[in-house]
């Protein structure tokens, strides 16, 4: 018995020494991100490598490749200068976030949509990038927007750490939700017939639809995802750095070449609206 | 911490069932299948044996992810729709039923070759002498491994996860995401696998002891 | 027949390789860091030590009883706020390195355990102190004992480095993945490239282990070893 309750002191006084380290986390570091980046000519972002359009890994050289390293370059060079330096981290929805708020990274371009509850957490620089959510069938399935997945015995399939798994409860609530590490695991399980659709943002969807021509995506976009950088909270002198160096990006008209060059595949992709 | 509890107690105790549904399942038909090709080892046919040290070299040198992705990804591609919970539990069965099956030989062959003997000169079959003699005496030496096994299997069941299985890994990684807290969702599900398998491993100390 | 061959070109192979480097890196640098801590945290357990071998002993039991997973986790996500922020092939290595040393501590203090006490006494009365007959006398049985058992849990973490692959290790698995989930027809090459490749690493670990029971004459274990170090095997 006596055994029983020191072991119990025991695991309450380590619980208590546990606790007390998450909260460690809090205490925010008074580093000032914009500045370290400056001093070591490096900017640290964190991007998607499962993503066609965005960010995804090439095997044949272990590059990550996309719209977004794009992007992340030209803005480094607008920020550090021609011998900024961009580094590129992977990162899924899921370890995006704790990454960021740790300081394994400095900034998130990883088709990350701006919310409410995300801007309590990590401050966002406007967006770069109108997305909206979408679905992604067989082709030939009766699915032909997002309302067909509102009965029992629908499954959607999804990414932790996305927001289109909280919305999707919104608009087919009676739907099965299920929510797999990254975007390639969701596809494959697709793939496998394991959901009736996929959902996240049109562009993502869009690349998986090239590489896969035996899906589409229907029904249009049913939200509207403005993707932005994430830095952490309190770097705010980080945030205006970034947007100031979209504005650049935008006006120089690189942020349209890269548009371009990225997007000009995709089938309905308007170009009118998405131009800068 | 208690926030988490507080707004998502409901999925984690969820998680917290499934996880021991998926243990006890695989801990069932893992122990049957391991049983028996721990017995196939042991037959003086060596046709049989071959192919219960082939099993079992397989199961135990092939990562417990590639197994149950093979169920959740291949076998629904080609043959039959298989759902996150059942490709992992298969998965587990499969690959703890290996080790099962080499804990319950040393069993059987911890048992006294006397006790065969004997058996056969008194008239049974090997098989005989397998069921009444031998395998209860096994069993004895068996049992503190296979309590070390479950608590494996708990642990293991976390595979969930990876294959959507909404075991408490996988709703810990939900939660972790929907809260915008890690580490106090994770703290949480560390606490609930312990109150899993703590109690076991303490009750497995103390069997050992008496037994020894 | 042609996906086949698409599936094992050079580049897919090589991505492969790359991949089973990290396995192998993060495996090796794991491995030799939990077995010099858990020799160490093993013999605290067994010489019991006023109060440090009871918190050690408590903490090695909860890290011996969470999912690999977890802690996992907590090195990747938690070790940074203690101002350290390691990459995934390190908060792997450190994870990996923290579990299977509490699981060899066990191993260590089933292994000592085990040894007769007559060899204790045996060697005191040769004027030896307690330290000394532990290094010379005690400990080089015990570890020839364990042999198999700290073998077969090197075997476990080399298939267990599969599961980084949720905070984006880049080993083995997580290529293979990438590489069938850009191209479904390669889906069941990979897996067999995985089964083999992770079987031709694991296969010889066990083989060798069996060589050095051989060699080292401990290929008849005696039965009380065999059963208490046996749970400790996954």
């Amino acid at each position: 018995m006596k055994k029983i309750i020191s072991r119990i002191g025991l695991l309450l006084t380590l619980l208590l020494m546990v606790v007390s380290l998450s909260a460690c986390s809090s205490a925010a570091s008074q580093k000032n991100v914009l500045k370290d980046d400056k001093q070591t000519k490096t900017i640290t972002w964190g991007v998607k490598a499962d993503t066609k359009l965005f960010g995804l890994m090439d095997v044949r050289d272990n590059q990550i490749k996309g719209f977004e390293i794009d992007l992340a370059k030209a803005m480094t060079k607008q920020i550090l200068g021609k011998d900024g330096k961009a580094r590129f981290i992977q990162v899924t929805s899921q370890t995006r976030m704790p990454l960021l708020r740790n300081g394994n990274i400095d900034a998130i371009m990883a088709t990350m949509t701006i919310t409410p509850e995300r801007a309590k957490q990590v401050d966002f620089s406007r967006s770069y990038f109108d997305a909206g959510q979408a679905i992604l069938v067989k082709n030939g399935s009766p699915i032909k927007n997002v309302k067909d997945l509102n009965h029992k015995g629908a499954i959607v399939l999804g990414v932790v750490g996305s927001n289109s798994v909280q919305n999707i409860k919104k608009f087919a609530p009676k739907a099965r939700v299920l929510q797999l590490s990254d975007y390639s695991q969701a596809l494959t399980a697709l793939k496998s017939g394991q959901g009736d659709a996929l959902t996240t943002d049109n562009g993502i969807l869009y690349g998986m639809s090239i590489e896969n021509p035996g899906y589409s995506v229907v029904g249009g976009t049913f939200t509207k995802e403005p993707y932005g950088i994430a830095v952490d909270k309190g770097q705010g002198q980080m945030r205006d750095a970034m947007n100031n160096a979209l504005t650049k990006v935008e006006n120089s008209g690189q942020y349209n070449k890269l548009l371009y060059k990225w997007f000009h595949k995709v089938h309905g992709f308007d170009f009118k609206g998405a131009e800068r | 911490m208690i926030s988490i509890f507080q707004n998502y107690g409901g999925e984690l105790l969820y998680g917290l069932g499934q996880t021991l549904l998926c243990s006890i399942i695989a801990l069932v038909f893992a122990l049957i299948i391991g049983s028996g090709f721990a017995i196939l080892e042991v037959v003086p046919n060596k046709f049989f044996r071959v192919i219960a040290r082939v099993y079992i070299e397989v199961f135990r040198n092939i990562p417990l992810l590639v197994i149950t992705m093979f169920f959740y990804v291949v076998i629904p591609m080609y043959i039959v729709e298989i759902s996150g919970f059942a490709s992992g539990t298969i998965g587990l069965i499969l690959y703890s039923s290996a080790f099962i099956a080499e804990t319950v030989r040393s069993g059987i062959q911890s048992v006294d070759p006397g006790q065969m003997e004997g058996a056969r000169a008194n008239g049974l079959s090997f098989w005989q002498a397998m069921r009444y003699i031998v395998l209860p005496q096994a069993f004895r030496y068996v049992i503190p491994p296979l309590g070390n096994q479950f608590i494996n299997l708990v642990k293991n069941s976390s595979v969930l996860a990876f294959v959507a299985g909404f075991d408490l890994m996988y709703q810990g990684n939900v939660i972790a995401s929907d809260s915008l807290q890690s580490m106090s969702t994770y703290l949480c599900v560390g606490v609930l696998y312990l109150i899993l398998t703590l109690p076991l491993s303490y009750y497995m100390r103390y069997l050992e002891k008496k037994l020894a | 027949m042609l996906t086949v061959l698409g599936a094992y070109s050079w580049i897919n192979i090589r991505f492969l390789l790359e991949g089973a480097w990290v396995t192998i890196l993060v495996s090796v640098c794991s491995i030799i860091l939990s077995y010099i801590f858990g020799v160490i945290l093993g013999i605290i357990r067994y010489v019991e030590i006023k109060y440090l071998s009871a918190i050690v002993g408590f903490v090695i039991d909860i890290i011996r009883n969470l999912p690999l997973i977890l802690i996992i986790f907590f090195t990747y996500f938690g070790l940074p706020n203690i101002g350290f922020k390691p990459d995934p092939i390190w908060a792997s290595v450190i994870a990996m390195a923290v579990f299977e040393s509490a699981m060899v501590a066990e191993i260590v203090r089933a292994g000592i355990v085990s040894i007769p006490v007559g060899q204790m006494e045996g060697a005191r009365s040769t004027g030896m102190s307690y330290w000394q007959a532990l290094r010379y006398i005690i400990l080089p049985q015990a570890i020839k004992n364990m042999i198999p058992a700290i073998v077969s849990q090197f075997i476990s973490l080399v298939k267990d480095t599969s599961l980084a692959t949720i905070i984006v290790l880049p080993d083995l698995m997580n290529h293979a993945q990438i590489i069938y989930g850009q191209n479904t027809n390669y889906t069941i090459p990979m897996f067999l490239a995985l089964a083999v490749m992770y079987f031709i690493v694991c296969y010889s670990l066990s083989l060798l282990s069996q060589y050095l029971d051989h060699r080292l004459g401990t290929a008849k274990k005696s039965g009380e070893v065999e059963e208490v170090v046996q749970g400790a095997e996954r």
